[in-house]
């Protein structure tokens, strides 16, 4: 049984961005990687493959069932999501939030089960952040709030990860450290995984297979070599792109550099912000 | 400690704190009713409870009776509504600063209740009910108006917020205002001091009305409030982990509404105890709603008994209207909270 399968989804915002006609599948444990352009409709099929938008054609299926019939407890219970920005509304404190992850497993409105703060507990210890417990949200640095969004995450238990990039804003230290939680290095039995980046090259340095989305519709769906050629990429990012392979694991990698090889000035200026995003801190990650 | 202490790191254990916010409601309700213009001892305030008559006819048992005991009972259940509706707005708005008069909610209110006098259905053997409805409509009118305008892309950035809850607030005001001049001068008086904002002489009728609608307004909040707790992660993170945020909010912004429209039905426009209360709540326990939802009921209780006994005698003989006192208190916690904000709301 395949873990998540996509199946001709369509959905479209009223500003005309959205996915058309996606159908891809993911296997029990895989890591997939999800990259593009801005508005590409990566944002997008997070939130339809966690039900905060609904498809207007086509099916999801979550573990062979669809998520049109899950109610939102159970597929909460299945799929778990890390947004691009965590913000808490009011002064909870560390251990309070993970628990928030906890929710869709107690019994309606009450949780704080013994279980429950086991689990709390080991996912704390798995992302580093049991002696954050008691502090309050909002002393926390961006790289710290992102820990907790991740062990929040996982209290959940969730067969599915959904992570919308989740590096994005940290520094070196704190995006190392959530790299190595999401390869499962202190083995935390990561299930499935589909990780959304801009950062093209930290996607095909760690994800086993990547898909490239450009004006929401798939371009690429393959292992990273396939995916990440000059062809694929010039169409989708419609800019010069120079594709060359990591002296070590052999994976393919994007130019960083966008000024030594002279990009015409208007596709430049066009895009980068994305190059700056991506350059910053997985070229030393991914040595 | 079973491990459940660090959900409480650096609180009060919560049912310690609501054992003491019950018992500092509880000797609110004892000083209100011992102390005015004749001061009445403990001993007497007991017997005149408890029915044992030292004396018939004592004044002591007339007045505790008749007087100060259900005006206490009618400041407490006041002060826990405005709370409680103050809370519920902060839950579902993401947003310390939301209050039923900040947002213009009471200013809608008040206007329902106008209407209603208008149309003659207040007095003194009007049907409660009608007018806690009539002000229940006003509320919620002038409440959808305020999350309407300021909706910006599904979110509600704090700024807008506060900006059209003042603009629909002025608004309903002048409705009041307008309607007020319409008003037979005979009727007046009463709709000025009630405007002021009053816990003047109520009948029973009345008070089991507002503890009716005081008991619904905290049963939904008390069922709600692990929700609310999620909600503060945001809408779509509420969503992800299986809260149907929509109708969490629309539910709790309904019981907000009504629990302000029953409270500015009998006591007028009372300010800022929906903002200082919470606060001071979530001071003692902690951001979580499940421990907030009773202490907010407790606490907005005592405070507003406590704000009428000052109001009462702080010029005596002349009576202050205690929105003065609540305002006074609330309007410096308002800056200083608006001024401290960090990061985190929504924005």
């Amino acid at each position: 049984m395949r873990s998540v399968e996509v199946q001709g989804v369509t959905f479209r915002y009223r500003t005309g961005q959205g996915v058309e006609d996606v159908t891809f599948r993911v296997s029990p444990g895989e890591l997939l990687g999800v990259v593009g352009p801005n508005s590409a409709g990566k944002s997008t099929l997070l939130r339809l493959l966690s039900k905060v938008v609904t498809p207007e054609r086509g099916r999801i299926l979550i573990e062979g069932r669809e998520i049109a019939a899950l109610s939102r407890l159970a597929l909460a219970r299945r799929v778990a999501v890390v947004p691009q920005e965590f913000h808490v509304a009011f002064p909870f404190r560390v251990v309070e939030v993970v628990m928030m992850g906890r929710y869709p497993h107690g019994a309606g409105g009450g949780w704080g089960s013994a279980r429950d703060h086991a689990v709390a507990r080991a996912v704390m210890e798995a992302t580093g952040i049991l002696d954050l417990a008691t502090r309050r949200m909002d002393e926390l640095s961006g790289g710290e709030r992102q820990l907790v969004s991740i062990a929040r995450a996982l209290a959940q238990e969730p067969a599915i990860l959904l992570l919308d990039e989740p590096t994005a804003h940290l520094d070196l230290r704190h995006a190392r450290r959530v790299l190595e939680i999401l390869l499962d290095r202190h083995g935390s039995r990561m299930g499935t995984r589909i990780l959304v980046s801009h950062d093209l090259n930290l996607a095909a340095e760690h994800c086993d297979r990547l898909l490239l989305l450009a004006r929401g519709r798939i371009a690429a769906l393959g292992r990273p070599e396939e995916v990440m050629t000059t062809a694929h990429l010039e169409a989708a990012y419609g800019c010069p792109v120079e594709v060359e392979r990591h002296p070590v694991s052999g994976r393919p990698r994007v130019q960083g550099s966008l000024t030594r090889h002279g990009a015409p000035p208007n596709t430049v200026s066009q895009h980068s912000p994305d190059a700056r995003e991506a350059g910053s801190p997985n070229g030393q990650l991914g040595n | 400690m079973k491990g459940r202490s660090p959900s409480f790191g650096g609180h009060l254990r919560r049912p310690v704190a609501l054992l003491w916010m019950a018992a500092a409601l509880l000797v609110g309700v004892l000083l209100s009713v011992m102390v005015g213009s004749v001061d009445i001892d403990p001993r007497e305030v007991a017997r005149a409870l408890l029915g044992i008559r030292a004396v018939p006819d004592d004044p002591a048992v007339t007045i505790v009776r008749q007087i100060r005991l259900p005006r206490a009972i009618l400041a407490g259940m006041v002060g826990a509504c405005l709370a409680l509706a103050g809370l519920g707005f902060q839950a579902i708005s993401r947003n310390p600063l939301a209050d039923p008069a900040v947002l213009g909610v009471s200013s809608g209110a008040s206007f329902g209740v106008l209407i209603a006098m208008l149309l003659g259905l207040t007095g003194p053997f009007a049907n409660p009910v009608v007018v806690t409805l009539f002000a229940f409509a006003g509320a919620l009118l002038a409440a959808v108006s305020v999350y309407a305008i300021a909706q910006v892309d599904g979110r509600l950035p704090a700024t807008t917020l506060l900006l059209s809850g003042v603009i629909i607030g002025l608004f309903f005001t002048s409705c009041v205002m307008l309607f007020t001049t319409l008003l037979a001068s005979a009727e007046l008086q009463g709709v000025v001091l009630w405007l002021m904002g009053s816990l003047g002489p109520t009948g029973g009728r009345t008070l089991a009305v507002l503890g009716l609608v005081l008991a619904i307004g905290f049963g939904v909040l008390s069922r709600q409030a692990a929700r609310l707790n999620l909600l503060a992660l945001g809408e779509e993170q509420a969503l992800q982990l299986g809260v149907e945020a929509e109708r969490v909010k629309r539910v709790v912004f309904v019981a907000a509404s009504l629990i302000t429209g029953a409270a500015i039905s009998v006591a007028g426009s009372i300010g800022f105890v929906g903002l200082i209360v919470p606060h001071a709540a979530r001071l003692l326990l902690g951001p979580d709603h499940r421990g907030l939802v009773p202490a907010a009921g407790l606490l907005g209780g005592a405070f507003l008994i406590l704000a009428d006994l000052v109001a009462r005698t702080v010029a005596a003989p002349t009576e202050l209207p205690v929105g003065v006192i609540t305002s006074f208190c609330g309007a410096p916690l308002f800056i200083y909270l608006l001024r401290s904000r960090r990061g985190g709301e929504a924005s």
